[in-house]
């Protein structure tokens, strides 16, 4: 706590707190009011007298309209919310059922695989991306959504492996031996009681994997090549950059349409992001 | 390997209830290994066999020994990489930690709000990085940048600033912009770790008289550390490994002069077309990452010794 006279709390805690809030939310408000802003006002050097960079009198949905008529953002979106909630899905069976058997059956070589899991969890993806190209190439599964849906999962299952391991780890075992000495098998146990139980952890653990592949762009980048099978990070980012002229108005106005998704998932679901992010870092 | 024989040993003794539960172990474990070992394991091999070779896209090429590496190393532009990319990790970083901390203890101290600013402090982690980059982008703009409009109106500078323009000033830039991304994620995780501290020990050393500079460094930090270590060790790994922010804001230049391992490796090996280099490129950056990951398995495993 600062203790102390009001001027202190202001200058230790409220004014510092709102620079960082401000300079957090900045590029996020300029993107907004750069996606509506008229081309007429937006390409004004800012030495200009009436360079008016905060707001705009004039907005516009033209940049909105030339996303969806001349480029294929639609096709885009659909790509991308095909690709991570396909790699979700597989990723939250993988990992569910992993966790489920470190955490809890007592197996020769089960310690090992939890740190090789871990270890996994770890490796970031600039590390193989090119030799994972190549794999990509010898399986045909280039341009196509299984290259991502596929290989999204290879960060995505250490990812939810480890955070369910943590979950199922706080579910009391006298649980299922309750259900088993109830007549239930070992299978039912485990999917009529512990994972309904575990509900709130794959809900984080889902959904913040889905965030992971929506956000990811370096596979993306490198496994997809017609513009028709991009999603979103590298359809903006290829289809409205020729050479050096950047398309700034349908650049940004495709950046908020991009981020919208996940922060209108996010806002609903903070505590659950809070919890995957601390909960992932536990070991 | 002592292990593996012992559980070859516990094998052969096993009672049969012990054996369906390590049947029913596998079956689970199965679908988890297969992708791992096809999408991770075999890329693995498969990057270092391309590292001795000199393959191209769509041909095949034959093993060459340690030449690829031989090239990196007296190669100037891999050197100037590698400085970057400890440079890089170094500062931001250390930027992320000190940023992290302070918001982590002014967020600790608040009474209301608490909710809503952790809520819009985590957006730049959750936004897609590549988008939000862009909004960078087009602020650090030579022409147009509101930047320096920011700067101006404010009389901080009179001059133009080419944010992206120079070697010094690229880097630069691309570090705050790390920074700004990856602070969120110091301060939640921290905010997490100091709301675990009882407040009771910071009572009590106010009570002996510790400043509140004192109680930081005695009592806070020593009792946050494995958090902080943790978060360290995981931003030092995504840091050293980042792409996106580089090939966004410089594409690596101007001149070649801000590449990281991965935007280098991707320039040889995906828009030149030299498989072989640009996996020895990223294999590059193993050794480092190999001793960040042991160091943490350790400090992990020395905590649960305890």
């Amino acid at each position: 706590m600062v203790a102390g006279a009001w001027w202190k709390r202001w200058l230790c805690l409220y004014l510092p707190m709102g620079a960082v809030v401000i300079l957090t939310l900045f590029p996020f408000y300029y993107m907004a009011v750069t996606a509506v802003r008229p081309d007429r006002e937006m390409y004004i050097p800012w030495n200009r007298p009436n360079f008016a960079p905060f707001w705009t009198m004039h907005p516009t949905l033209e940049h909105f309209a030339l996303l969806f008529e001349e480029t294929l953002f639609a096709r885009w979106l659909a790509n991308t919310l095909l690709i991570s909630l396909g790699s979700t899905l597989i990723s939250l069976f993988c990992g569910l059922l992993a966790a489920y058997a470190l955490a809890r059956l007592r197996f020769p070589g089960g310690g090992a695989m939890g740190t090789g899991i871990f270890v996994t969890y770890l490796v970031p993806q600039t590390l193989l991306f090119i030799p994972l190209g190549d794999v990509i190439r010898t399986f045909h599964l280039g341009d196509t959504p299984w290259a991502l849906i596929l290989t999204y999962p290879t960060f995505l299952i250490p990812f939810c492996t480890w955070l369910m391991m943590g979950y199922f780890r706080t579910i009391p075992k006298e649980l299922e031996e309750c259900a088993q000495i109830d007549g239930a098998s070992r299978v039912q146990a485990m999917v009529r009681i512990v994972f309904p139980v575990a509900m709130p952890g794959i809900l984080s653990a889902g959904i913040f994997a889905f965030t992971l592949s929506w956000n990811e762009f370096l596979y993306a980048l490198v496994f997809l090549s017609s513009a028709s099978q991009k999603t979103i990070p590298i359809g903006v980012v290829s289809e409205l950059v020729r050479g050096d002229t950047f398309f700034w108005g349908p650049l940004m106005a495709g950046a908020l349409l991009g981020s919208i998704p996940v922060a209108f998932i996010y806002s609903f679901f903070v505590e659950q992001y809070v919890s995957a992010m601390t909960g992932a870092v536990k070991g | 390997m002592g292990g593996f024989a012992a559980s070859i040993r516990r094998l052969r003794t096993a009672r049969p209830s012990e054996r369906r539960e390590w049947l029913f172990a596998l079956a689970l474990l199965t679908p988890a290994c297969l992708m791992l070992a096809v999408f991770v394991a075999y890329p693995f091999g498969r990057g270092i066999w391309l590292s001795f070779s000199d393959t191209l896209i769509g041909r095949e090429g034959a093993f060459v020994g340690t030449s690829n590496f031989v090239k990196l190393w007296h190669d100037s532009i891999f050197q100037r990489t590698t400085q970057n990319t400890f440079i890089y990790t170094a500062i931001a970083t250390l930027l992320k930690l000190a940023l992290g901390m302070a918001v982590a203890l002014m967020l600790n101290m608040l009474v209301g709000f608490k909710r809503v600013l952790r809520a819009s402090m985590l957006l730049p982690w959750i936004i897609p990085t590549v988008l939000s980059t862009l909004a960078w982008k087009w602020m650090f703009d030579p022409t147009f940048s509101i930047v320096n409009w920011i700067l101006y109106s404010l009389g901080f500078i009179n001059v133009r600033v080419d944010w992206l323009g120079g070697p010094v000033a690229a880097m630069g830039s691309v570090i705050l912009v790390n920074a700004w991304r990856g602070m969120p994620f110091f301060a939640i995780t921290l905010l997490a770790g100091l709301q675990t501290i009882n407040p009771d020990i910071h009572e009590a050393a106010a009570i002996d008289g510790a400043s509140a500079w004192q109680r930081f460094w005695r009592v806070t930090w020593p009792l946050l550390m494995p958090v902080t270590m943790v978060v360290m060790l995981f931003s030092v790994i995504q840091t050293f490994a980042d792409f996106q922010l580089v090939y966004i804001l410089t594409g690596g230049g101007p001149a070649n002069s801000t590449h990281l391992f991965a935007t280098y490796a991707y320039q040889i090996g995906i828009q030149t077309g030299k498989l072989g280099e640009g996996a020895a490129t990223s294999l590059a950056m193993f050794p480092f990452l190999f001793l960040v990951v042991a160091f943490q398995l350790w400090y992990v495993r020395r905590g649960e010794g305890r």
